[in-house]
């Protein structure tokens, strides 16, 4: 077995976040998985020609996780690896580098809830397996994480403020 | 200029920055912003104008006066721009498990 980098250390293959999110963890469970199309950013990400108006995630190992355009159409973002409730939850994620669904690709999302007292739940995200991507790995890793463009900005920032 | 770029550039000036954070403390009038800088109060109103064309800025008119302010809505661009994807989208969800949570606790 290969090992697992801390938190906080940088892995190539990986992005990690987490929160707190003051709800108690059923319905912090039942808001990511039954209402994710309340709050997913459909406006910023999503992948089908249609204006996105829900997000949805079949209740089941296998199902299916996708977004319903307006007009009724739906397009696959991946599937369902692990449904383990108010507990544990892994998917895939097979949107490729111009996002266009790739069902090969199967990069890996695991969501796990940690109740924290009974009003609170901690909520870690872990996005690995982005080698998958191939050459275009740290460009995306950039976009699920923030690094790169905060070093951008600090780059750009050094430049502005000595010019 | 891009976005970036602009944003970058109005804050990349010692002055500017000071007006900026300023601002924080609430709407202000360029006489305000200027009270003690060692700038012209037009020199002011020139960075208020670049502050402005990085959305980093608002004003509003009252009476024969305009009052600046931080721009929430160019902060929020600027905020997408930094987090990465993650970030905004569990950031969006945590609103959301709050807000249901605080519907239920209610109910």
């Amino acid at each position: 077995m290969t090992e697992q980098p801390k938190a906080g250390e940088y892995d190539p293959n990986a992005v990690r976040k987490s929160m707190s999110v003051k709800a108690p963890i059923e319905i912090a469970w039942r808001v990511f998985t039954e209402k994710m199309g309340t709050w997913w950013p459909l406006a910023h990400y999503k992948i089908g020609k249609a204006n996105a108006v829900d997000a949805v995630l079949e209740p089941r190992v296998g199902g299916r996780w996708y977004e319903r355009g307006e007009d009724g159409s739906t397009c696959d973002w991946g599937r369902v690896r692990v449904w383990e409730p108010n507990s544990r939850l892994v998917l895939t994620w097979d949107i490729d580098a111009n996002w266009q669904f790739d069902p090969k690709l199967n990069t890996e999302i695991e969501v796990r809830f940690i109740a924290d007292g009974k009003d609170a739940t901690r909520v870690e995200l872990e996005h690995r397996r982005l080698d998958r991507y191939g050459e275009n790995r740290d460009k995306m890793r950039r976009v699920f994480d923030t690094e790169g463009d905060w070093g951008k900005l600090l780059e750009m920032f050094a430049k502005a403020a000595a010019a | 200029m891009t976005y970036e770029d602009r944003v970058l550039n109005a804050l990349g000036d010692r002055t500017r920055r000071t007006v900026f954070a300023r601002l924080r403390g609430g709407a202000r009038s360029v006489n305000e912003l200027a009270e003690g800088l060692k700038v012209s109060r037009p020199a002011v109103s020139q960075h208020l104008r670049v502050l402005r064309a990085a959305r980093l800025v608002t004003y509003r008119s009252e009476g024969t006066r305009r009052l600046y302010a931080v721009d929430r809505r160019g902060i929020e661009t600027l905020r997408d721009w930094l987090d990465g994807f993650w970030d905004q989208t569990l950031a969006a969800f945590r609103d959301a498990a709050e807000r249901e949570a605080a519907k239920e606790r209610k109910s």
